[in-house]
C-alpha cells in the first residue's frame, strides 16, 4: 500500500544523472590560454580527433579580434577546415555582433557569449560593465534567434574573482537569469580562478537553480587549486548534467603563473564512468587526442589519468 | 473526520512510517548524507608525508632533514604525524634511520607520532626507541600481500596478532591499514566484501582505527561508496579512515564522498610526497594542502594551519630538489 513514488520524489534531483554531456573546450579555451601559437592544421586535426572520440560538443574557436587573441586569428580557416561530424555541435565564441556575423558567415550553427559575475572582472576583461555587456549580448541573441542559431551563455567568476575576491551567489544568479531569459539555451557557470570548493559550489548552485532550471545549467571548473573534480561531484549531486572540460587540461591559469587551469576531460570522464554515468566518450581515443596535442605543444599533459597510463 | 484509511494514516505519521518500514529510515538517512550538505564537524588529518611520502621518493633524505620536516609539521596543528617505519633497512633503505628519527624529533604535546611495525621485531625496536603508537599493514589482495610482504593475508594477520598482543600489554594503540581497498596492481578489481573482511579482522584483533587505502589511486567516488558501504556494515564508521592516492586525479572527490558517508579521518602527505611505485612518473599520495583547502572550504574544522603546512612543503621540496604535487602550493606561486 505504501507509495513508492513518494520515496522517488524525495530522491528527485538528488541522485546522480544517468547521462552527462561533456562540453569539450580544449580547442578554444584550452589553446587560447597556451603560450605557443598552434598552427591551423594542428587545431583542425585536434578537433577531428576529438570528434572521433564520441564527444558531442566541441568548442571550436572564437570570433574575437585577432589583435586581442592572436591564437584565434585563424578562426575562419579552422571553422571551414574541420570535419563536421553529424550529431556533434561546434559552438564558437562571439563577443559581439561583428563576431557573430563573421561566425555565421564561416558556417557556425551555435555560438557562445561570455558574461561575468564580477564588475571588476568585466571591466578588466572586456572593457565594460556587466550591464553593458548584457546589452551587447542581447543584440547577439536577437540576431541569433532570427538566424536560427543557438546561443550558450557563460558566467565567469562564479566562485570568486581575481580582483574582487568573494562573489555573492545572488550576483551569479542574477547574471545567469538575465542570460537565460534573453534566450541562451544553457548557462555555463565558470570557476575562473579555480578557488571554489564543494562548499562554495553548492551555495552558488542553490542560488542559481532558484532562478534557472537545473537542466539548463553547466559547470566549468578550473583545477588551479585541485578542487575541480570534487566541485564537479557536488554539482552532479545537485542535478547538474553538463560539464565543461579540456582535453589534457589544456590552458594554464592566466592569473596564477605556472598553475593549472581547465580540468582535464580524461580525468572527468574517468570519474563519470566510475560512477556509472554514461558520457558517450571513448576514453582511449580521447587520450590519443590529448597525447597528440601535448606532443605538438611540447608540453606534459595536465591529466592525471593520462600521466598514470603513459608508459614512460 | 470519519474512518481514515490506513495508507493515509501512514502518510500522516512519519514515525508510524518508519516503524512499519524500517528500511525507509536507512534510505532517508543515506539520502541525507548523499546530498552533500552534511559533513563531519571535525576531521582528523593523519600526515603520512615523513613515512609513506619519503618512503616512495627516490632520493635518500638525510636524517637531519627528516627531523626538521617532522618538527615543522608538528608546529602546524596536525594531530597525527607518521614519523618512520621499523622495517628492515635492507627492504626500505629510506627508513634505515628510524631510531635516530624517532629519538631526534621534538615531540609536540597533543601530537601523536605513530610508526610502522610490520612484525614483532620491528615492534620491540620501535618501543625501545620511544614509540607510543604503532601501525600494521594488511592487504585486501592476496597477490599484493605475497609480493609486498612475502606472505598470504592469513599469515600476515598472525604476524599482526603478535604485534597487537604485545602492544596491548604496553597499552600502545595500534592502527590497521588495508591496502588495495579499491583495486590491486596485480589482481585488478577487489571485491568490497574482501576489504570489509580484512578490516573487520584487524578491528576485532584490537586496532583502534582502520585506514582504507586506495593504493594505486584507481578508485572513483562510485567504487569508494560501494567499498565503504560494505566496510561500514562490519566496522563502526568512527573507526575508519581513508587513505587516497591521487594517481588518477580522483583523491579529492573520493575523500569528499567518504566524508559525506560519515568518515572523519583522512590520511594525506605534505606536498603530495611519494610517487606511485606502480605507475612510473605518476603521483601517489594526495597532498595535505589540497585536502585542507577542500575541508576548510566545506566548513570542516581540522585544527591545521594551511600556511604553515605550505612552508613545510616548500622546505621538503627544496631539500628533495623536486616540485610540489600540491595544486594549492603551485597556485600560490611556490614553484622551484
Amino acid at each position: 500500500l505504501f507509495n513508492m513514488s513518494a520515496v522517488a520524489g524525495l530522491r528527485a534531483g538528488r541522485t546522480l544523472p544517468d547521462k552527462v554531456k561533456i562540453v569539450e573546450v580544449g580547442p578554444r579555451d584550452g589553446l587560447q590560454n597556451e603560450k605557443t601559437i598552434v598552427p591551423t592544421e594542428t587545431k583542425i586535426h585536434l578537433i577531428d580527433m576529438l570528434s572521433a572520440s564520441g564527444l558531442s560538443v566541441i568548442e571550436a574557436t572564437s570570433f574575437v579580434s585577432p589583435k586581442w587573441v592572436p591564437q584565434m586569428a585563424d578562426q575562419v580557416e579552422v571553422m571551414k577546415g574541420i570535419d563536421r561530424k553529424p550529431g556533434v555541435s561546434y559552438p564558437v565564441l562571439t563577443p559581439n555582433l561583428k563576431g557573430f556575423q563573421a561566425a555565421v558567415k564561416a558556417g557556425a550553427s551555435e555560438v557562445a557569449i561570455f558574461g561575468a559575475a564580477s564588475e571588476l572582472f568585466s571591466k578588466k576583461n572586456i572593457n565594460c560593465s556587466v550591464e553593458e555587456s548584457l546589452q551587447r549580448f542581447d543584440e547577439v541573441v536577437r540576431m541569433a534567434k532570427e538566424a536560427g542559431v543557438r546561443v550558450r551563455g557563460y558566467v565567469s567568476c562564479v566562485l570568486g574573482c581575481p580582483y574582487e575576491g568573494n562573489v555573492a551567489p545572488e550576483k551569479v544568479a542574477h547574471v545567469a537569469k538575465r542570460l537565460y531569459s534573453m534566450g541562451c539555451y544553457e548557462i555555463s557557470l565558470g570557476d575562473t580562478t579555480g578557488v571554489g570548493t564543494p562548499g562554495s559550489m553548492s551555495d552558488m548552485l542553490e542560488a542559481v537553480s532558484r532562478e534557472v532550471p537545473v537542466n539548463a545549467l553547466a559547470v566549468h571548473c578550473h583545477d588551479t587549486y585541485g578542487q575541480a573534480l570534487a566541485n564537479i561531484l557536488v554539482a552532479l549531486q545537485m542535478g547538474i548534467s553538463v560539464i565543461d572540460s579540456s582535453v589534457a587540461g589544456l590552458g594554464g591559469c592566466p592569473y596564477a603563473s605556472g598553475a593549472s587551469g581547465n580540468v582535464a576531460t580524461e580525468d572527468v570522464v574517468y570519474m563519470l564512468h566510475g560512477l556509472g554515468i554514461q558520457t558517450g566518450v571513448d576514453l582511449s581515443k580521447l587520450m590519443d587526442a590529448g597525447a597528440f596535442i601535448c606532443r605538438t605543444l611540447n608540453r606534459r599533459t595536465s591529466s592525471k589519468v593520462a600521466q598514470a597510463t603513459c608508459k614512460l | 473526520m470519519g474512518n481514515v484509511p490506513t495508507a493515509v494514516k501512514h502518510c500522516l505519521s512519519y514515525e508510524q512510517l518508519i516503524q512499519d518500514y524500517p528500511w525507509l529510515k536507512r534510505l532517508l538517512l543515506e539520502e541525507k548524507n548523499i546530498t552533500g550538505h552534511e559533513y563531519p564537524e571535525f576531521v582528523r588529518i593523519v600526515e603520512v608525508g615523513p613515512r609513506d611520502g619519503l618512503q616512495n621518493e627516490k632520493e635518500i633524505v638525510p636524517t637531519g632533514v627528516k627531523i626538521q620536516l617532522i618538527d615543522m609539521l608538528s608546529g602546524t596543528g596536525l594531530p597525527v604525524i607518521e614519523a618512520t617505519s621499523f622495517v628492515s633497512s635492507k627492504w626500505v633503505p629510506q627508513m634505515a634511520d628510524h631510531t635516530d628519527v624517532l629519538r631526534g624529533i621534538h615531540r609536540e604535546p597533543h601530537v601523536r607520532y605513530p610508526v610502522l611495525t610490520p612484525n614483532l621485531q620491528g615492534f620491540h625496536d620501535a618501543v625501545a626507541a620511544g614509540a607510543t603508537e604503532v601501525a600494521v599493514f594488511g592487504s585486501a589482495s592476496e597477490t599484493f600481500s605475497k609480493k609486498n610482504i612475502n606472505c598470504s593475508i592469513d599469515e600476515s594477520m598472525l604476524r599482526f596478532e603478535e604485534v597487537i598482543k604485545a602492544a596491548k600489554e604496553r597499552q600502545i594503540p595500534v592502527r590497521g591499514y588495508v591496502s588495495c581497498a579499491l583495486g590491486c596492481p596485480y589482481e585488478g578489481h577487489i571485491e568490497p566484501s574482501k576489504v570489509s573482511e580484512v578490516a573487520k579482522r584487524l578491528y576485532e584483533m584490537g586496532c583502534y582505527e582502520i585506514s582504507l587505502g586506495d593504493t594505486i589511486g584507481v578508485g572513483t567516488p562510485g567504487s569508494m561508496f560501494k567499498m565503504l558501504q560494505s566496510v561500514m556494515a562490519e566496522v563502526p564508521t568512527n573507526a575508519l579512515a581513508v587513505h587516497c592516492h591521487d594517481t588518477y586525479g580522483q583523491a579529492l572527490p573520493n575523500i569528499l564522498i567518504a566524508l559525506q558517508m560519515g568518515v572523519c579521518v583522512v590520511d594525506s602527505a605534505v606536498a603530495g610526497l611519494g610517487g606511485c611505485p606502480y605507475a612510473q612518473g605518476s603521483s601517489g599520495n594526495v597532498s595535505t594542502e589540497d585536502v585542507l583547502y577542500m575541508l576548510h572550504g566545506v566548513g570542516v574544522e581540522t585544527g591545521v594551519n594551511l600556511a604553515k603546512v605550505l612552508e613545510a612543503g616548500d622546505f621538503i621540496c627544496e631539500a628533495l630538489g623536486r616540485q610540489t604535487n600540491s595544486r594549492v602550493a603551485r597556485a600560490r606561486g611556490r614553484t622551484l
